[in-house]
């Protein structure tokens, strides 16, 4: 933009304040109207792709069997006794009132599982637990035996210590929302099982229920997230912001316009998104503390230079017009730099996380518009007075910048040195995406399901889909061999708590159909006998609960379910890997298939990081571009390289050292990042360009003119940026609190490298340059700037 | 004499009539009628193709022959014999159903030669996997639900009484069942089914209707969908034989091992 026409602009600009002042607000209404179309989905299956191989693979093997979504009670009774009347009589209750669950299909408790024994030729099938006001001890003994000595109920609703219980419901979820109950659906489900669960304990104050299950984990996203926007954002907008802007520029009107400003950008930027049919989700909801991070640093530039000008005596307006003049290009740089690298977030596997980046791009756009529009506007009717000292921080960086400068031969070193160290730690950080731990310990969520894979159950799993290809051949009697001894190898795995198989069944009525006869407690060993038994079985059982979750339609496949313990992603490939060489190994003739919700998110973090890499990439090319553009300058652009990758480095080596894991929110931060770094170096630089080409300063100078112009506006909108995203570590959602951490770290990083490794480095590139120039004369004038 | 029971029974229907007639009272005399016109037919023979579709469209078959036997003032007996899958083949199951109590149920497995009674109250799970419970696939007696009567409507070509029932066993998988009745024959056509948390669980549609005896109507064609599931069974009937000669002995539990 040529100097004329930006001048141009900001006179057309404080000429027309009112109109324009009614434009904006008529504008953030126009965008406001999206919110019309406010939309948000609590399902986990938002951060996969819809062509996610693993989504697809899990989405088969529900539609072959039956759905996994589930709500856990989990019931401990304070006296540690689950086989009491009582309590057996509450979980009775429970069990009955669950089937009153929206959308459920299905309820498993020790009272109502299918207990089958024989009585001569008779086999009786019927409740475990039928009528528990009249048991007596023994019959409580009994049962409690049974409970714990049935593989099926085993680590998977009862404790071996008989202690801790669970009535476990299925849900079976629409596929594709359409209805605003339907969307709602797992609200609505979590609001019935938390009022079931507190009349459990108002019925029994002997129990304490807690719950946990994947609609419980659907649910907390939404819930932890908002937590988020009703305490984190205030902080932000109305704390931070104002303390920070109140500091830089010591003007109320200044503090409430960028106030106003960073409002409009956020509304703005959620109601045209919204308009283009984007839905609310965890990654999502923290846009608004980033657009109010990004967005004051625009108002910081042309307010800084605005009051600077008044104080040396300018008019309200000629004030206005020259901090335009000069601030529109770098703040248009800047921002388109800082959209580039949001928008590299769209190449991330995990659509939430595109979404998070166009939000916040939008936001980063808007942020400018209105900067550039609204806020002189604004300041022009707003009465400003401005106090005739500057502040005296402003002071601090000349003497910081004498300082880099003697020191320049040993800081490059040093900080070079330091940073190979650091880098070396990368290579420590692991991906994992374990979605419980997407919670902080705070989220109930969390910490019920915490207590229950200490207590009584794991709450991830491996569902293991072996296919015969043949109907009806899961009867075979060499299939149901080879079943049992996979099943029998698994539960010697120290991941796996529980082990879901139909041997069990085949081997329980094996034993009923010869008189309870435990000698019979083994595989039927004819093919028509076990195809018998199935169908005699199948007819015995109630509503909900057949057997469909485990056979498939024309019986040609069977699933076998691992429950596992808390494992990383990287535990759990390995665990998926021992599962295929087991069948490779000892039962190659099957087709076998491996899925659950946890085996999506083991896996998603190698594919995002792949994905994500590239879109890192195509920004880094952008930027790069641009900034040589900007600084007219091929030798700074690659130069600048260093200042800009060089803090992600350096902040993924800390992580490395202190964390080491990386989930799928850490994935994007180098590409997020890049765009916001890249703001200091392009300040920096272009300070240190004007001083050496306009001012014919030596280098040496020209960084002491790059620390006095903008050392301290850089140092104050860093701390801004840190501030802002080092809230996001509040946030319950560790999605959001590891990327806030990591942000924060790697635009402090970018500061330091840029004050102590950027000047040291200019200086020395020149001084090289200038050895070349005394020997080749040509290179010298073809160099000069 | 008979004649003219029957009118005054079918004037009963008449809405003049059902102006003192309370909903329960209309409900439940449309239910009597239906079981009337649908008595008097002794036992019958049939077979029936089972066809179960998953969600994804995959299909497998199933086949067996029932007989039954008509039973008055109670549930009727039944005999099922399978005969595919080919492991199954032989397989016989005999009830003897009630309306509200467990129905008396025997298993003869070829593979072990033996005859198991089964005991258990579970009347409302699948039928060899498909969508149909076995208490859809029972008999209907007027007994095992209470009536209330709708409204009249119109199903495709046919004019219908709106009928919800409530079943009366209390292990049953439903609160309620809504009927369609056709007005003209008394035969149910479509059945929608509410769970034990009154959402909809299934919709049967019973089509292809063909008069046997010149007096009894039976659907060949019986389609069940699951709306929660999104699965599907389709029963398709044929071979119907009634009045055979087979009496009580043919369905006891010595009959059993005896049946091919």
């Amino acid at each position: 933009m040529s100097k004329t026409k930006t001048v141009k602009f900001a006179e057309w600009i404080i000429r027309w304040r009112w109109i324009v002042l009614i434009l904006s607000v008529l504008s953030v209404a126009g965008m406001m109207t999206g919110f019309s179309k406010f939309d948000f989905k609590s399902d986990y299956r938002i951060f996969f792709s819809k062509e996610n191989p693993e989504l697809l693979a899990f989405e088969e093997m529900q539609d072959t069997y039956s759905k996994a979504d589930n709500v856990m009670f989990v019931i401990s009774p304070k006296d540690g006794k689950v086989f009491s009347k009582e309590t057996l009589s509450t979980i009775k209750w429970l069990t009955e009132e669950a089937w009153q669950t929206p959308r459920s299909t299905r309820v498993d408790s020790i009272t109502n599982y299918q207990y089958t024994y024989a009585e001569g030729d008779d086999m009786i099938v019927e409740d475990l637990v039928l009528d528990p006001e009249n048991l007596s001890q023994a019959d409580l003994e009994r049962i409690g035996n049974i409970a714990v000595s049935e593989p099926q109920l085993i680590n998977r609703l009862i404790s071996e210590n008989k202690q801790v219980t669970a009535v476990n419901v299925t849900i079976e979820m629409p596929d594709d929302p359409q209805t605003k109950e339907e969307k709602e659906a797992v609200i609505i489900i979590a609001n019935f099982v938390r009022d079931l669960a507190a009349q459990v304990e108002e019925r029994n104050p002997n129990l304490d229920v807690r719950l946990t299950g994947m609609i419980m984990m659907n649910v907390s996203f939404p819930e932890a997230t908002l937590g988020d926007l009703q305490t984190l954002v205030p902080i932000m907008a109305l704390a931070v912001i104002p303390l920070f802007m109140w500091f830089m520029v010591r003007s109320v009107s200044g503090v409430i316009t960028s106030v106003i400003l960073n409002g409009f950008s956020i509304i703005g930027a959620w109601g045209i998104f919204f308009m283009f049919g984007g839905y609310m989700s965890g990654p999502a909801m923290s846009t608004p503390i980033v657009i109010l991070t990004m967005g004051v640093a625009d108002a910081v530039h042309i307010l800084v230079t605005f009051t600077q000008r008044m104080r040396q005596g300018d008019s309200k307006s000629e004030a206005m017009i020259e901090s335009l003049r000069i601030n529109m290009a770098p703040v248009f740089l800047t921002s388109l730099t800082t959209v580039i690298g949001f928008l590299s977030m769209n190449a991330s596997d995990v659509p939430p996380l595109h979404d998070f980046g166009n939000i916040v791009a939008i936001g980063v756009a808007l942020a400018f518009v209105y900067s550039v529009t609204f806020l002189p506007a604004l300041i022009m009717v707003l009465p400003v007075k401005v106090s005739a000292k500057e502040p005296k921080a402003y002071h601090w960086m000349d003497h910081f910048g004498d300082w880099v400068i003697a020191k320049r031969k040993v800081l490059l070193p040093v900080v070079a040195i330091t940073s190979i160290g650091v880098i070396l730690f990368i290579p420590n950080n692991q991906l994992n995406d374990e979605f419980v731990k997407y919670f902080s310990k705070e989220v109930p969520f969390r910490a019920d399901t915490d207590y229950t894979s200490d207590n009584l159950t794991g709450i991830y799993n491996i569902f293991v889909d072996v296919k015969t290809g043949e109907s009806n051949g899961i009867s075979d009697p060499e299939f149901l061999k080879d079943i049992e001894n996979f099943s029998n190898e698994a539960k010697t795995w120290p991941e796996v708590i529980h082990v879901e198989t139909i041997t069990n069944i085949m081997k329980r009525l094996n034993k009923n159909m010869h008189g309870d006869d435990p000698d019979w407690y083994k595989l039927p060993d004819q093919k028509d006998l076990a195809a018998q038994y199935l169908l005699l079985y199948e007819m015995s059982l109630p509503q909900g609960l057949d057997l469909t979750n485990q056979i498939n339609l024309d019986k040609s496949s069977t699933r076998v379910g691992l429950t596992l313990h808390n494992l990383s992603s990287n535990e759990l490939l390995v665990l998926e890997d021992k599962v295929y060489d087991w069948f490779k190994e000892n039962a190659p003739q099957y087709d076998i298939g491996a899925a659950s919700s946890n085996m999506m998110f083991a896996h998603i973090g190698e594919r995002n990081i792949k994905s994500s890499l590239s879109g890192t990439m195509i920004a880094l090319i952008l930027i790069s571009v641009i900034l040589m553009f900007a600084l007219r300058s091929f030798k700074l652009g690659v130069l600048s390289l260093i200042p800009n990758l060089l803090p992600a480095a350096l902040a993924f080596g800390i992580w490395g050292m202190f964390v080491a894991n990386v989930g799928m929110g850490l994935s994007v931060v180098v590409g997020m990042t890049l765009g916001i770094v890249v703001d200091d170096t392009v300040h920096f630089l272009s300070k240190y360009l004007r001083a050496r080409r306009e001012k014919g300063l030596s280098p040496e100078d020209a960084v002491r003119y790059a620390f006095q112009t903008v050392g301290m506006a850089l140092t104050v909108t860093t701390i801004v940026l840190v501030a802002g995203f080092y809230i996001m570590t509040l946030s319950d959602f560790t999605m959001n609190s590891e990327m806030g951490m990591m942000t924060a770290m790697t635009i402090a990083i970018a500061l330091i490298v840029d004050f102590l490794l950027l000047p040291p480095l200019l200086i020395k590139l020149e001084e090289n340059e200038n050895a070349e120039t005394r020997s080749d004369s040509k290179l010298a004038e073809s160099t000069t700037v | 004499m008979r004649k003219l029971v029957l009118i005054l029974s079918l004037l009963s229907l008449l809405p003049f009539n059902a102006i003192a007639e309370t909903a329960e009272e209309k409900g439940t005399a449309i239910a009597k009628e239906a079981e009337r016109r649908n008595t008097g037919w002794e036992n019958s023979k049939a077979k029936m193709v089972m066809t179960l579709i998953s969600k994804s469209g995959d299909k497998s078959v199933r086949q067996i022959r029932v007989r039954s036997l008509e039973v008055e003032n109670d549930g009727d007996k039944s005999l099922t014999i399978f005969d595919e899958p080919k492991d199954v083949e032989g397989t016989a199951f005999l009830s003897f159903s009630h309306a509200t109590v467990p129905d008396e149920q025997w298993l003869y497995l070829p593979a072990l030669k033996r005859v198991k009674r089964i005991s258990s109250s579970n009347k409302s799970g699948p039928f060899m996997g498909s969508e149909f419970a076995f208490e859809d696939l029972s008999s209907f007696e007027v007994d095992k639900y209470t009536y209330k009567y709708l409204r009249d409507d119109k199903l495709g070509e046919h004019e219908v009484y709106v009928v919800e029932s409530y079943p009366t066993y209390e292990h049953s998988g439903y609160t309620r069942l809504i009927n369609y009745i056709d007005k003209k024959e008394y035969r149910i056509m479509k059945i929608e089914f509410y769970d034990r948390k009154n959402a909809l669980l299934k919709v049967l549609e019973n089509t292809d209707y063909k008069k046997f005896l010149d007096q009894f109507w039976r659907a060949t064609t019986m389609t069940m969908d699951n709306v929660q599931k999104g699965k599907k069974t389709v029963l398709n009937w044929s071979d119907y034989e009634f009045k055979t000669g087979v009496d009580e002995s043919d369905f006891s539990r010595n009959a059993l091992k005896r049946i091919r």
